[in-house]
């Protein structure tokens, strides 16, 4: 049993490695196309008020609710048909990405490879939020996006007043001391994000190994749905402070 | 006795798996005090609101979720720091 806080490499072209978390990456992000295909080419066609079935139906309740949940903190449903495209995919991507580590075959399916001299196995599914990579790419776009959309929103003068106050008006020096503050947690959010995202997915995971080795029947069963939770809270989280950072840098300065 | 501790605490410093697993426990085991009594302290403050309001008590759930989803995240700080020194 090896736990690496690195993701494993498979197959390498020149420079560039396919690990395990990009396999996993490539298939979760594969299901998701080919979903929204199928859904989409259904609600298409639909001419009569037929009751939609299977996957067309799951999709639209999984649907309505996010739009509720964001429409609870934004509280303007303009406002959250604007943001949720990307809050929507955020909340999709990771909860898929967090829940592949409970698929049978985590840290055991996998192929024998020379690694700096030994032979090791290199597991197949290995969760992607696992991987800092990813986690890191997600806060960076997470934290961009609220620029684009705060800049969006205000035009450029009035988002830059909220973070370089000039020291000449009313809070003299401190209103430039907290501005400079609001740029140092900016990059404090990516640092979180990434970190929460991938602390909680790691550490899952090592449980789950450690746990499988101890005592293979019935007593990890506890730990699979405390892995499910976990993961399902996580992606919630992500979402939701994805939104409030949107809807925070969309609003006026005091 | 003061030597015999000595004795142990040099031949731990220079067994250096002995000192990372010692760290990484010390690490997680002091990394999760805090979030442990600011969660307990989020939850209390939540359960109170919602017994003097019952009917906010989806709007208090949301918000106290989040919360206590920052607050766990300083532990995971904990945590991937006791990993970095154990596994790396």
């Amino acid at each position: 049993m090896q736990i690496s806080l690195t993701p494993e490499s498979i197959v390498k072209f020149g420079d560039f490695s396919v690990t395990n978390t990009v396999l996993m990456t490539v298939v979760i992000s594969a299901l998701i196309i080919i979903s929204s295909v199928i859904v989409g080419k259904r609600a298409k066609h639909k001419k009569t008020k037929h009751k939609p079935k299977g996957l067309h139906h799951i999709s639209e309740v999984v649907l309505e609710l996010l739009l509720d949940l964001a429409d609870s903190i934004t509280g303007n449903r303009e406002q959250s048909k604007k943001f949720f495209p990307y809050v929507a995919t955020i909340f999709i991507f990771v909860i898929l990405s967090n829940w592949i580590e409970l698929v049978p075959g985590l840290g055991t399916v996998g192929v024998y490879q020379m690694h700096h001299g030994e032979r090791e196995l290199i597991p197949f599914i290995r969760s992607n939020s696992a991987d800092l990579n990813m986690t890191l790419a997600i806060a960076l776009v997470s934290v961009v996006m609220a620029q684009i959309m705060g800049i969006s929103a205000l035009g450029l003068k009035k988002y830059g007043k909220k973070f370089l106050v000039s020291p000449l008006k009313k809070p003299y020096f401190v209103g430039t001391f907290v501005g400079l503050l609001e740029i140092i947690s900016e990059f404090a959010k990516i640092v979180s994000f990434s970190f929460r995202l991938f602390g909680n997915i790691f550490a899952g995971e090592v449980l789950l190994t450690v746990m499988l080795m101890l005592v293979p029947y019935f007593i990890p069963l506890p730990f699979l749905f405390l892995e499910l939770f976990v993961g399902f809270v996580q992606a919630m989280v992500f979402a939701m402070l994805t939104l409030v950072f949107f809807k925070m840098a969309t609003e006026e300065a005091h | 006795m003061i030597e015999e501790t000595k004795a142990v605490s040099e031949g731990i410093m220079q067994n250096t798996e002995a000192a990372k697993s010692i760290a990484a426990a010390i690490a997680m085991g002091l990394g999760a005090i805090g979030p442990g009594l600011g969660i307990g302290i989020l939850a209390s403050k939540a359960m109170e609101a919602i017994g003097r309001n019952p009917e906010a008590t989806s709007k208090i759930q949301t918000a106290m979720i989040l919360a206590i989803a920052f607050t766990e995240a300083i532990a995971i700080y904990a945590l991937v720091v006791a990993l970095i020194i154990k596994f790396v």
